[in-house]
Formats: C-alpha cells, structure tokens, sequence
C-alpha cells in the first residue's frame, strides 16, 4: 500500500521565484524506511513541510494515508509524526512536561503509547525535570523523537534528525529508526550524509529542488555507469591533481585517504588499472596503489550531479 | 602539504590546558603542537570539550590553568594579537547575509585592518579566483550554501592569517562543493597557512596531516590518519572514532 505519494509537487519562493521543490513525484509504501538524501537547498526540507501539511505546495499535488495535503490537513496533522530539524519543543517545559504536553495535545497519555518510546526514553528518563533548553543536542533529538512518536503515527517525519551529531550518536540514532520500523511505523528521513543512505530501503538522491535518482541502495550503486578505481600515493594533493589530467578520466576527486577515478566501463578492469598506476608512477608519485572499487552511495551522487549540469548529449 | 621538513615552526602549542566550570572540567589538561602550514583536524564526539578548546585557543575564553600560544602569543595575556593573527569560519555563523558578496569582503578586510588599496586590490582578486564575478554585488542570502562557505573561507584568510580555525565548515554541503571547499584548504595550506578543522565527516579526517581526537574532555588519541589506523587496527577512521568515542562515560549534558 501507498501511503505516500507526490505528483508534480512544486514550491517556489520568494520575488525571485525560487524553484525549491521542482515537479517532484514519488510514493512511499506503508512500513518503508524511506531517506531524502541531498545537500542543504536539495529542497527536502520543503517537502517535508508540504508534507506535514505547515506549507501549501504552489503546483502539483500529495497525499498521506490517502489524505490531501491541502484539503484533509487536519486528518493528515493527526495520523503523522513530524521531527524538524530546527528543535521545536518548550525550552521552558521539562523533558517529562513537553512528553505530556504532546500526549495531551493528540488526545492520548503518555502511559498509553510507552511502549513506542520506552527504548529512547529510558535515556533522557534520569533528566525528566530538566528544562528542554538545557539539554545537550543528543539528548534534545531523544526527546523530540519521543514527542514525534507519542501519539503512535502512522508516518514519521524526521528531518535531519543526525546533522550535526557526531559519528557514534549518528549510528545510534540509525538503530532507533531501525526498531521504530519494527514496529510497522512508515518513517520518511532526510539527511545529507551520504553514508546514512545505505541504511534505507529505498532513497531518492535530490538536488536543487530535483530528483537526481530513486531506488534502492543497492539498485543505484549498481547502475553506476564508470568504472571505478581507488588510488593512492604519498603525497595526496599531487596525486589529485595528478588524476585530473589522466586522459582517460571521467571524473576524479579526494575519497578519504584515496583519490577515486572514474573512467569509462568495458575495458579491461586490470588492464585499466595497471595502466593508471603507471601513469602516476611517470608523473613521479611514490609509492602508488590502485586497485578497482565499488562506488559508494556519493560516488553515484557525484556522478548524478555532474551529469544533471552537463547539457544534455545530442 | 608541506614537506616536513626537519626543524618546524610551531605554530600552536598548548600544555596542560584546563577549563573548568564549577565541578565540571570542560577540557582536562590537554596538550599537543600544531605545525606551520599543517591540517590538523580536531575531532571529538558532541560535548566532548571542542568548542571549549577551540574558544581558548582563539583568545576568546580565559583558561582555567595550563598554558598555550597562538602564533607565538600567549592566550592569557596577548589575546588581541591572537585574534590579529588567526582567521576563523564555522557553519553558523559566516558572512551578513544581507550585505552583498563584495560589502562582506570590504567589512571583513577592513575589521582586519587591510587598507582600502589592498582591499580593492585583494576584493577583486578573491571575487575573480572564486568565479564570482555575475554575484559580487548579489547578496549573500541568495547564494547556494556551498558558495556562502567558500567564500567564508577566503574572507576568513584574506587577511593572510598564521593559522585559521574551521568549526565544521562543511556541514549540509554537497559532496562535490565540499571537495572543491577542501582545495581550497589544501590551498591555504601550501602557502603555510595552519589550518585547524574540525568535522563530523570521517573521509575528511583523513585529509588532515594529524588528527587528535577528544573523549571526555582528555585527548584520547593524536597522530596521522595512517597510524591511527594501524594503532586500532581497523582500516577507516570512522572506527577509529567509533572504538574511541563509545568509551565516552561522560554523559552530554
């Protein structure tokens, strides 16, 4: 089943007529971990406001749990959760008064949906009678994901729920989600960490206001169309500047400690290789390593945009 | 990268530096050099003493004891001359965002001290080496988020500052902008520039020449991505991070 989906949806702002979200489509099905993944003006945000029914779209139309974003907002407001990426509780409640204030608000108790929370919340519990404005970021995003969650949706949104939040608290937070799905709640999140896609089962890689690509993770790694090598040698920034004039370069950039490469797929994958390492090797690199690898999920967003700004071939 | 060669200025040193509020010891005795010229990535999970770190290095929170100079100026007493020598940039707060691409770059230069000959002369080489030229009389709020921080950094050393401190400079920016944004730093760098970065993306660690990482307000490790590595034996610095930074007992608060 469905339980969202987007059809042309389009959202301009401003007197310059900003195109933030542009003709948009997709659909969401019920008990998907479903990621917006892209750079901050991609347009996901907008999306989530369109979505959550808190910003009218200006053309196209979507609907939640079959409900219109426009029409049936007040069903929409009452079946979803929604996590912004701004914190938007009381910092003058407590953790336990801004929990109950958000049960209350929906017609339910705390006590009734525990259940949904208790992981999450048992965290922040020892802190329930500090004021939400004193609480550290990590703790802040517990308690927002607690709120989003009490009044049991059927659809959650997070936005940006882990930018700015540090390696260890972000694969956290990834296992929450991971129980919260479980639990057959339909959980739509944007991020702009390419290495938290991977962690979804289906995403769609968005820029300016676009869809580059939607599909697995998988299904995208494995349409990349290059192929790719990892290279590696002393000095890095030799080696980068090195990699962008190789003849056979369709695109090359830093990868953590290595340079990736793309060059065109179908030759031979040793032969290529071998034949890059020589390469450097003659432009008087030390110690070069290269060896074939496979794309990550920012690998293929790289090659997307750089294919969306060219224009189009023929 | 500079060569290393084998005498090297340092151009930050701090020992046994502590900040400490009421019982709470934001930053507990750290101490490390930083080189001229070096990448030197600062990492630490939230509230691991960052951003305390960072402040009092900057000359801009008094430490609670231990010592440290900037530039060869020291951060109790030479506090001005500290903020003289260093640029700094991070993600919140950048550039006025209602002044155009040229006003902030006429602001910043002038806060810093350039004359008007050298801030024509360095306004107009900046706008030209960035290839913003259709923008430079736009406002700031109309530019892409990784334009707005490119140009952060070069504001932030068009003053050509000993050292430049970068508070998650990239955080929200697109692969491809975030890699040009790192050539820039690489830039920098090679004119001996020291940069001093901190990041939650791990592939950005590794462009660093040294990394430390803080858990707890102690640092918990300090070397090259390479030998931080083969210390843990795991073969990315996210695990490195990872096997470090989930010994944290510090509860973030």
């Amino acid at each position: 089943m469905q339980v969202i989906t987007l059809n042309g949806l389009t959202k301009v702002y401003g007197k310059e007529k900003t195109v933030a979200v542009n003709e948009v489509s997709f659909s969401v099905e019920q008990g998907e971990l479903f990621g917006l993944i892209g750079p901050d003006g991609a347009g996901k945000t907008s999306i989530f406001r369109m979505l959550t029914t808190v910003l009218l779209p200006d053309g196209g139309g979507a609907t939640v749990n079959g409900f219109d974003v426009v029409k049936d907002y007040q069903q929409i407001r009452s079946s979803v959760g929604y996590m912004p990426g701004k914190f938007s509780l009381y910092p003058d409640l407590s953790i336990e008064e801004n929990l109950n204030f958000f049960a209350t608000v929906f017609n339910t108790t705390v006590e009734e949906n525990y259940h949904l929370i208790r992981d999450i919340y048992v965290q922040i519990e020892p802190f329930k009678k500090r004021r939400a404005g004193k609480l550290s970021g990590g703790m802040k995003q517990k308690l927002a994901l607690c709120c989003a969650l009490i009044h049991k949706p059927t659809v959650l949104f997070l936005d940006e729920p882990t930018t700015g939040v540090d390696p260890v608290s972000r694969k956290e937070f990834w296992e929450m989600l991971k129980r919260l799905k479980a639990q057959n709640i339909t959980i739509v999140v944007s991020t702009p960490y390419m290495d938290e896609a991977a962690l979804c089962d289906r995403i769609a890689l968005m820029q300016d206001g676009k869809i580059l690509s939607i599909d697995t993770p998988a299904n995208i790694i494995s349409a990349y169309p290059d192929q790719l090598f990892a290279a590696k040698a002393d000095h890095i920034y030799a080696l980068l500047e090195n990699t962008a004039r190789y003849d056979k370069r369709i695109n090359s950039y830093a990868f953590g400690e290595y340079a990736h490469v793309a060059v065109p797929a179908g030759e031979d994958q040793e032969a290529g290789g071998i034949a890059l390492k020589t390469w450097l090797e003659t432009a008087g690199l030390k110690n070069v390593e290269v060896h074939p690898t496979v794309p990550t999920i920012e690998d293929c967003f790289i090659q997307l945009t750089i294919v969306h700004q060219m224009p189009a071939k023929n | 990268m500079k060569t290393h060669s084998n005498e090297r200025e340092i151009s930050i040193r701090a020992n046994q530096l502590t900040k400490q509020y009421g019982d709470f010891i934001a930053a507990n005795a750290i101490s490390f050099e930083v080189y001229q010229g070096e990448i030197f990535g600062f990492l630490g999970a939230n509230g691991a003493g960052k951003t305390t770190a960072m402040r009092m290095l900057c000359g801009l929170s008094t430490p609670s004891s231990g010592s440290a100079t900037i530039a060869g100026f020291d951060v109790y007493k030479q506090t001005e001359q500290i903020k003289e020598n260093i640029g700094y940039m991070s993600q919140k707060f950048s550039l006025y965002e209602d002044l155009t691409v040229l006003e902030n770059i006429r602001f910043y230069g002038g806060i810093y001290g350039l004359s008007r000959n050298e801030l024509k002369e360095k306004s107009a080489a900046l706008i030209d080496r960035l290839g913003l030229q259709g923008e430079a009389h736009k406002l700031v709020a109309s530019l892409p988020l990784g334009w707005k921080q490119k140009l952060a950094f070069s504001v932030a050393v068009l003053h050509q500052p000993r050292i430049v401190f970068l508070d998650e400079p990239t955080g929200g920016v697109d692969p491809v902008t975030r890699r040009q944004f790192w050539d820039l730093i690489y830039q920098a760098a090679e004119q001996g520039v020291t940069i001093f970065v901190t990041t939650h993306y791990m592939d950005e660690a590794e462009y660093c020449n040294r990394i430390s990482i803080m858990v707890d307000g102690r640092i918990a490790a300090l070397d090259t991505p390479h030998n931080l590595k083969q210390q843990f034996q795991v073969g990315s610095m996210d695990e490195v991070f990872y096997h470090l930074a989930r010994e944290a007992k510090r509860i973030e608060s």
